[in-house]
Order: C-alpha cells, then sequence, then structure tokens
C-alpha cells in the first residue's frame, strides 16, 4: 500500500483570498514588550528596591546632613557642595548598576528560557515573525531599561533633593553655597543622554550578543557568553602577548572618545559629562559597536527560525 | 486550492530519515487524521507544514511557502504542539491580551465564552492550572481563531479520558465546519476514528496507507471466520490475519461483503486494526506496537 500520491479529495478548492494581517508591526511590536514585562518582572522591580533601599539610605544620611555641611562650610565650599550631591549620584550609580545587572541577566535568558520551557512553540504559532520577536526582547536592555532607569533615578534623586533641603532648612544651615553650583535639570538631561547613549547604544553589541548565545545555547548561556571571549583572550595573551581583544573591549565600554574620563567608566557618574554629542556620533567606535550589535541580533533571528524547544 | 500540498517532501536528520519523500494533497474541509507509530514522522511532517522546520522538495500550504513566511502563514493556520507549550508564567487574561494583540482573526468574546464553561479564573496563572486545564485553555484560544487550517500534534497527549472527549467534542461542536481543515497526528486512533474524514498512516517516513474514512467501510471488511472455511477464506488472499479466542481473524480489501458473509461473521475494521495490519505487520515490527 504505498502510495505515490495521496489525495485528500472532495471539497471543491475554494480561492478565499487570505486577508491581510489587519495588525500594524507597532502594535505587535507593542505586544511583544508587553510580553517581556509580563514575563521578567525583574525588569521593573528590581529599580524599584533599588530606588526604595536608596530613598532609605539617603533619608538617614541627611539627618546628618546639616551638621556635616557646617563642619565643611569652614574649610571650602567645592567640599560642601560634594558633600551635599553626594548621596544624590549615589542614588543613580546605584538604580544604574542594578538595571545593568538586569539587563544582562535578561538578554542572557530571553531567547533561551522561551525554548528551556516550550513555550517557544506556542509563540510561533502565532503570527509574529522572529525578527519581531528578537527586536521586542532586544528592546528590553537597549531601550526599555535605559528608559526606566532615568524615570526611577529622576523620581529618587527628586525626592533625595527634597529631603535633603528639608533637613537643611530644619536645621538654619545656609546651604546656598551648597547648591549654587547645582542643577538639577541640567543633571537630569546629562543623565539621560547618558543612558540612552552609553547604556542603550554603545553597550547594545554586549546585549546583542548575549540574546545570540542565549538563542543559540543548548544548556548553561552564561558559561557561553562568557568563557568563549576569556579563552580567546587569553589565547592571544599567551601565543601572542598581545590584548587586542580585551583592549577592543575596554575601548567599546569606554566608547573610544578622547573626551570620556577613563576606559570603563560607563557605570561612573563622571562620564556624565562625556563624550559630548557630536564626538560620540562621530566616533567609529560607536558605528562599529551598532554594526557588531546588528550582525548578533541578525543571527539571532536566524537562530530563532531554526531553533525548537530544548 | 488545496490546503496543504507536499510533493517530494523530505528531512533528515544526520543519517535518519524522517519524511522520505512525502507526496500529499489535503482539500479544504477535511479532517486529517495522520497515524503513526513513534519516529515515523508524524510530528516532522507537521512542523514542516506550520513552517517551524526546513525541508527539501515542495511543501504549499494556503499558497504560501510555509518556512520562508511562518508569520504570515500564522494569520490562517493554528497550532497545537502538545498540552505543555503555554508559557507557565502567563496570566490567563494576560495570555488573551496577548493573542487579541497579535492576532488579527482572534475573537476575545469567543475565547471567554469557551472559558465561562471550564473553572478556569481569568487570574490563574498557567503554572497553577491542571493538564486538563492548560489543555482547555489552549483550546479557547485556538478556537476562538477564525483560522482555515489547525494542526494539532498528539494535542491530548496525557490528559484523562473526560477531557480527550471533551476536547474532540469541543473541536467538532463548536468549530469544525466545512470550510476549515483539521490535521491531527495522534496515537489515541479508537477516540479520533469517529471524528476523522480521512485517515493517513505514516512509517519510517513514508505514507504507508491513506484512505477517506467512507472508502474504508466500503473497502474493508473483517471476517471472524468459521474453522471449516479457513481454506477458501485465505483463497481470496486477505491482507492480515490475527488470531481471537482460537480463531482467525482475516481482513480484507476489496472483496465482495456477500461472498465473506458465507464464510463467517463480517464487521467493518476499526482504524486500530487496518493500523495493525498495515503498519504492525511490516518487516519485524511486533503486532500493534504503538497503537
Amino acid at each position: 500500500m504505498n502510495s505515490a500520491s495521496n489525495v485528500v479529495n472532495e471539497t471543491p478548492a475554494q480561492a478565499t483570498a487570505i486577508a491581510a494581517g489587519a495588525i500594524s508591526w507597532s502594535r505587535r511590536m507593542y505586544w511583544c514588550v508587553r510580553r517581556e514585562l509580563w514575563e521578567s518582572k525583574s525588569v521593573w522591580i528590581a529599580p524599584a528596591v533599588a530606588a526604595a533601599v536608596t530613598l532609605v539610605a539617603c533619608s538617614i544620611s541627611a539627618m546628618r546632613l546639616p551638621e556635616r555641611l557646617r563642619t565643611a562650610a569652614a574649610a571650602d565650599p567645592m567640599r560642601q557642595m560634594n558633600i551635599a550631591e553626594g548621596p544624590f549620584d549615589l542614588a543613580g550609580l546605584l538604580i544604574m548598576g542594578v538595571t545593568f545587572l538586569v539587563a544582562l541577566f535578561y538578554s542572557l535568558d530571553a531567547l533561551y528560557g522561551e525554548r528551556r520551557d516550550r513555550s517557544i512553540l506556542f509563540f510561533k504559532s502565532l503570527p509574529v515573525s522572529d525578527l519581531t520577536t528578537v527586536l521586542a526582547k532586544a528592546s528590553i536592555p537597549m531601550l526599555v531599561l535605559p528608559l526606566l532607569t532615568f524615570g526611577v533615578t529622576m523620581a529618587t534623586q527628586t525626592v533625595v533633593l527634597l529631603v535633603s533641603r528639608a533637613a537643611l532648612a530644619g536645621s538654619g544651615v545656609d546651604a546656598g553655597a551648597a547648591w549654587r553650583h547645582f542643577s538639577f535639570w541640567h543633571s537630569q538631561g546629562m543623565l539621560l543622554y547618558h543612558l540612552v547613549a552609553i547604556h542603550g547604544l554603545l553597550y547594545s553589541p554586549f546585549y546583542g550578543w548575549l540574546l545570540l548565545v542565549s538563542a543559540w545555547a543548548r544548556r548553561l548561556p552564561i558559561l557561553w557568553a562568557t568563557l568563549p571571549p576569556l579563552a580567546v583572550g587569553l589565547f592571544e595573551k599567551i601565543a601572542f602577548n598581545s590584548s587586542f581583544l580585551a583592549g577592543w573591549l575596554a575601548n567599546a565600554l569606554g566608547g573610544g572618545s578622547g573626551r570620556t574620563a577613563s576606559a570603563g567608566s560607563g557605570m561612573s557618574m563622571d562620564s556624565l559629562t562625556s563624550p559630548w554629542p557630536g564626538d560620540f556620533l562621530s566616533s567609529p567606535q560607536l558605528w562599529i559597536n551598532l554594526l557588531a550589535a546588528a550582525l548578533f541580533l541578525f543571527l539571532a533571528v536566524e537562530l530563532r527560525k531554526r531553533r525548537g524547544p530544548i | 486550492m488545496a490546503c496543504i500540498e507536499a510533493r517530494g517532501l523530505r528531512k533528515s536528520f544526520g543519517t535518519t530519515v524522517a519524511l522520505d519523500g512525502l507526496n500529499l494533497q489535503v482539500e479544504e474541509g477535511r479532517i486529517l487524521g495522520l497515524i503513526g507509530p513513534n519516529g515515523a514522522g508524524k510530528t516532522t511532517a507537521l512542523n514542516a507544514i506550520v513552517g517551524l522546520t526546513p525541508y527539501e522538495g515542495e511543501l504549499n500550504v494556503l499558497g504560501q511557502d510555509p518556512w520562508n513566511k511562518r508569520d504570515r502563514l500564522m494569520n490562517d493556520v493554528c497550532f497545537v504542539a502538545d498540552v505543555a507549550v503555554l508559557p507557565r508564567w502567563i496570566r490567563v487574561c494576560e495570555a488573551l491580551d496577548y493573542v487579541e494583540g497579535v492576532h488579527p482573526r482572534f475573537s476575545r468574546a469567543k475565547a471567554q465564552g469557551f472559558l465561562a464553561k471550564t473553572t478556569i479564573g481569568p487570574k490563574r496563572r498557567v503554572k497553577e492550572l491542571s493538564k486538563g486545564m492548560v489543555a482547555q485553555l489552549h483550546l479557547a484560544l485556538v478556537m476562538a481563531i477564525d483560522a482555515r487550517l489547525l494542526v494539532l500534534d498528539e494535542p491530548t497527549l496525557g490528559l484523562d479520558v473526560l477531557y480527550r472527549k471533551q476536547f474532540y467534542d469541543a473541536l467538532l461542536q463548536d468549530y469544525f465546519d466545512r470550510s476549515r481543515t483539521i490535521v491531527v497526528a495522534t496515537h489515541q486512533v479508537d477516540e479520533i476514528q469517529n471524528v476523522l474524514t480521512d485517515v493517513m498512516f505514516l512509517d519510517r517516513g513514508r505514507i504507508v496507507f491513506a484512505c477517506a474514512m467512507d472508502e474504508v467501510e466500503s473497502r474493508f471488511a473483517e471476517l471472524t471466520v468459521n474453522p471449516e472455511n479457513l481454506a477458501a477464506a485465505k483463497a481470496l488472499k486477505p491482507v492480515n490475519e490475527r488470531q481471537l479466542f482460537g480463531r482467525s481473524v482475516l481482513l480484507f480489501d476489496g472483496v465482495n461483503r456477500q461472498e465473506l458473509a458465507a464464510l463467517g461473521e463480517v464487521r467493518t475494521p476499526g482504524i486500530e486494526q487496518l493500523f495493525v495490519a498495515m503498519v504492525g505487520s511490516r518487516a519485524g515490527r511486533p503486532e500493534g506496537v504503538a497503537v
């Protein structure tokens, strides 16, 4: 009963035209991003917890602020300024550090988790392309988290500022000198610029790499993401006594701009004053990074198309 | 236009051939049962049809190439892999939101109507639901989509008999109409045989048997032969022979029923008997394996 052609027949074929998907790409994208936020609650819980911790710490510190300012007032106004701004900067740094870690771990699990729990079969049964899915997942570390970080940081810093001022006003210390050099809006603008430019754009190849590994690895994506670059770096060092890869990584992290305070300073608030947008946009490093990110994401899309559940 | 058209469909994993030149054509409005032992290539064939796996040969589903146009095809095709593919973290209401957000043919009201008949609350997470409830939820999502082709791969695997019956009843009563096509691969042959309009047996990547269900009745007859007529019955060239309570049961293809009735008791064989006869008797396979 081997059949060359098996015709399951009868009903006349109807040339029903397939109505084109009436859903716009942006709407699909929106729901894919929301889906990510439902799944990865850490994306917003972690910054919120960091903000709460920061607020408690800053409130405790604010109680001692008048006394410290009084002692410093005798010395010099610059030191007074540092004392006043100290908690303010730290609040930003803490939240930024937390969201950076969240971004790394999110990226590493984004395309791995759906294969591990087989839900990739459900998501692939819906009219959403692999490209849309991967872009939605990439937008979390590259766009959503930087903006979320900005929002949470601004809210936190506003509260910190109000608490410090209230503490100072209550104690009757003249804080004018401390705040004279300080502009809230300028600092918020720099923060937003830093988050979008450095965390969103400049670091994009790192998220791209992690997404690629998470689409590829059958197990332990964290090892696949870290050990191969480490091995290549060590091999290079031993074989050629050079550190091209390490240098490239440091350069990529630092922004490759001469005005960057120091390599790898993306995490420090100092770098908020640099690089200048003009230099940043014209730096080859940025464009190399963006190209690398695009390549990694393209490969991740192709892998997701081919990979099924693990 | 046929709903599914495949010519020379081939797929191998390393040296293992999963699909060995499949030719098939499924017209609109049919319910095709794809039946085969483990490793026969059922899942591979269905995966190729819904664009989850690349293949050699020609395959056309609703006029599209599934591998390169999966996302577009999924506007008109629903796929239920097995009961365990809904993400465990998702809430029922989130699943409705998401499918409504990305699928142009999803009716939320319909899905909620189906869910209202179950005990599944909108705030529940999939991981809190029982296996049967997850299958109900998945079916509610799928049935609320106005698709032209529904592909089911072992949709009731691991469910108890009540849920299994409910699943197919719901599918037939609330979903199937003559304009839709359903392809279902399963092991539970006897439960779906009343549902099917067509049946296809797959073994080692090849179609070993394909037939419309009404044709099965006119073509095949099973004869519980009276011992004294055994030689005469065997002369009519049965396609299969088995023993039941010490008597020979012979399966005939295209032999006149009146002729057989003189030799013993005649009845129409079930899909399971046909399957055992067509697939189980092939080269060294123990009878009834993985039916």
